[in-house]
């Protein structure tokens, strides 16, 4: 037990005296939060993987007893090429989202350190007014903003000669309608990923910048060789986040396409939630979570790790 | 359990403030150009990023204020003028919006009340005290919030099948107060170190009990940090959307978010309604945010938003 497991720990150990005379209460204080977490969180996640070995349907559901398959389930999604297909199309709608998120949130904080003042507030307020609105909220108004017939986004592009987008629907085309949700997608996690980036550029000492233009290192050249390394672990925190995000989208697909979407648009939690609450084969649903998880489980390893890192670092620092 | 826009517990956020961003704002010159023409192209640029930004919210607002034929023109009216309330009268006379509305209000208000004082005592017992499995808990903390809420849905939805708890406002707490847990106690957590513990010890030499300097010295000094924590699990539960829908079946029992997603269903596209009600579910967090802004001097992006 030693420094690795210890690192999530930012601040000094607590005073020990307190430990000698009060043994319990600490225990007592933690055990709501351990009660609700286990009961609501690590029950069912054990729930699901038990779940994702049962052929579990609407019969099951009403006699509460479900039929064990072992790894059918398994076998029966790694066979589906609807699977395969939302699988691909939910890595590279994650990619491009990430991708685009980090690229334009980069650009932002930059220009926040070199706008004035005034400017600076009124990017930070848009941000958050951005922030603070409900995803639904948001889906509702692109929506509107992308209506074939009178939706200004169609205008807009009309009036300015981008071609004739006039009674254009952006639906009919799976490639175009998830461009569009990308879109919502990378609008919505930008202010996010802006000012937690912004914040880390503020920890880059100003005098390192200083000292490799003076040793003639051009804007770009500061950028990546001094400014990138001090950020990578915000930037790697930030990317796997998005990461998580993004591979979890539902809300901005099922609500913008009026909770009927097309198979052409399953990504992996939709179609999750299809098997199980569309077609009732929740065991098979089931599976199909345990299979996103695992994903994830790959890409947040990264993040773990790299956060056990920060925390090391920090702890160094502190002491 | 990670809530998109949350910032994740063990990383470097405690450090990441909006305080910071103002005091950035004091202390600039780091990589400042002198040129005043750059300086005029990067305030531009900044200027077309908060309008691109804003826009889809102006949007918004603008067009729950114009009437009806003002909305459904080919050629877009940029203000509403002549000016309406109309679309929001409507929305409200839809049948289970004020429903929909106390819902929303009953499980925010329930699960606040639960969390905070769960997340308290718990982030009193790791700030305050060393004990065997402390370490332990901090990663349970910490791990919990990495497994992505949408695979939960089907297991949570057959264990509250299974007690009869499906269509009723304390299954859906129940399960909120869970994914907000984490990260409060963690936050939390960060606010009680904070307070040097000599500060118990000095009262306690005046003559205070532990409990009472407790409860006069530390209780106070968290305040902020309650209200941070508190900001963040009233968002994280307004905003959320397939818990609620996949648990809440009928109308008159579901919360506003659920209510505004099917309303093109229910409705069909009338647009109008549709954005003034929208207007009417996004403005109690932005409300909350503005009030609370200025008891928070900081911690506002600790206690990350968006659902």
């Amino acid at each position: 037990m030693g420094v690795a497991i210890a690192a999530p720990d930012l601040e000094p150990a607590p005073r020990r005296h307190w430990r000698h005379r009060v043994n319990f209460l600490p225990y007592a204080l933690i055990t709501p939060s351990v009660a609700v977490i286990a009961g609501i969180l690590a029950f069912p996640l054990g729930m699901l993987g038990w779940l994702s070995l049962q052929n579990y349907g609407l019969r099951e559901l009403i006699a509460h007893q479900g039929e064990w398959v072992g790894l059918d389930n398994y076998t029966t999604i790694l066979k589906d090429p609807l699977f395969h297909q939302v699988v691909i199309r939910s890595l590279l709608f994650t990619l491009t989202c990430v991708a685009l998120t980090i690229f334009l949130s980069t650009l932002i904080s930059l220009l926040l350190l070199k706008v004035r003042s005034a400017i600076r507030v009124l990017i930070a307020s848009a941000l958050v007014f951005v922030w603070a609105t409900p995803v639904v909220v948001t889906v509702d108004i692109w929506q509107w903003m992308f209506d074939y017939e009178f939706g200004v986004i169609n205008y807009l592009l009309t009036q300015l000669h981008f071609g004739n987008y006039i009674h254009h629907n952006w639906f009919d085309n799976p490639v175009q309608g998830l461009a569009v949700i990308a879109l919502i997608v990378v609008w919505g996690a930008i202010p996010f990923v802006t000012i937690t980036l912004f914040a880390g550029l503020l920890q880059v000492p100003g005098d390192i910048v200083d000292a490799a233009r003076v040793d003639g290192a051009n804007a770009w050249q500061s950028f990546w060789h001094v400014t990138v390394p001090i950020l990578k672990p915000i930037l790697l925190i930030v990317t796997c986040l998005s990461t998580i995000w993004d591979f979890g989208v539902f809300n901005q697909i099922y609500i913008m396409l009026n909770q009927r979407p097309s198979s052409d648009y399953f990504v992996i939690a939709i179609y999750s939630y299809r098997e199980s609450f569309g077609v009732t084969k929740y065991g098979l649903g089931a599976t199909i979570a345990v299979v996103m998880v695992l994903i994830l489980l790959a890409v947040t390893f990264f993040y773990v790790r790299e956060t056990l890192e920060v925390a090391d670092v920090q702890k160094e620092q502190m002491a | 359990m990670i809530a998109p826009g949350t910032a994740p517990p063990g990383t470097a956020y405690q450090e990441i403030r909006l305080e910071r961003v103002e005091t950035g704002a004091r202390k600039r010159p780091r990589f400042e150009l002198r040129q005043p023409a750059g300086q005029l192209a990067f305030d531009a640029t900044g200027v077309v990023v908060a309008a691109v930004m804003l826009f889809p919210i102006y949007w918004m607002v603008a067009t729950a204020f114009k009437p009806g034929r003002d909305i459904l023109s080919l050629t877009p009216k940029w203000f509403p003028d002549p000016f309406t309330v109309q679309n929001f009268q409507d929305a409200i006379a839809r049948p289970y919006f004020l429903e929909d509305v106390r819902n929303s209000l009953i499980v925010v208000a329930a699960m606040l009340a639960i969390s905070l004082a769960v997340a308290f005592l718990a982030a009193v017992g790791v700030a305050r005290f060393g004990f065997k499995g402390r370490t332990a808990f901090l990663i349970m903390i910490i791990g919990v919030q990495l497994v992505p809420l949408n695979s939960l849905i089907i297991p949570l939805y057959l264990m509250l099948d299974g007690v009869g708890q499906t269509d009723a406002l304390p299954g859906v707490i129940a399960i909120y107060l869970a994914v907000v847990l984490p990260f409060m106690v963690w936050t939390l957590r960060g606010f009680v170190a904070n307070i040097p513990v000599e500060l118990e010890e000095a009262a306690m030499i005046d003559g205070c009990t532990r409990v009472g300097a407790f409860f006069r010295i530390t209780f106070p000094l968290v305040g902020p940090g309650l209200v941070a924590t508190a900001v963040f699990g009233f968002i994280q539960a307004w905003n959320e959307y397939i818990i609620a829908y996949v648990l809440l079946s009928s109308p008159g029992n579901q919360t506003l978010t659920v209510w505004l997603a099917s309303f093109t269903t229910n409705h069909g596209p009338e647009w109008g309604p549709l954005m003034a009600a929208a207007t009417l579910t996004g403005l109690p967090v932005v409300a909350f945010f503005l009030i609370v802004q200025r008891y928070l001097a900081g911690g506002l992006t600790a206690g990350a938003v968006k659902g």
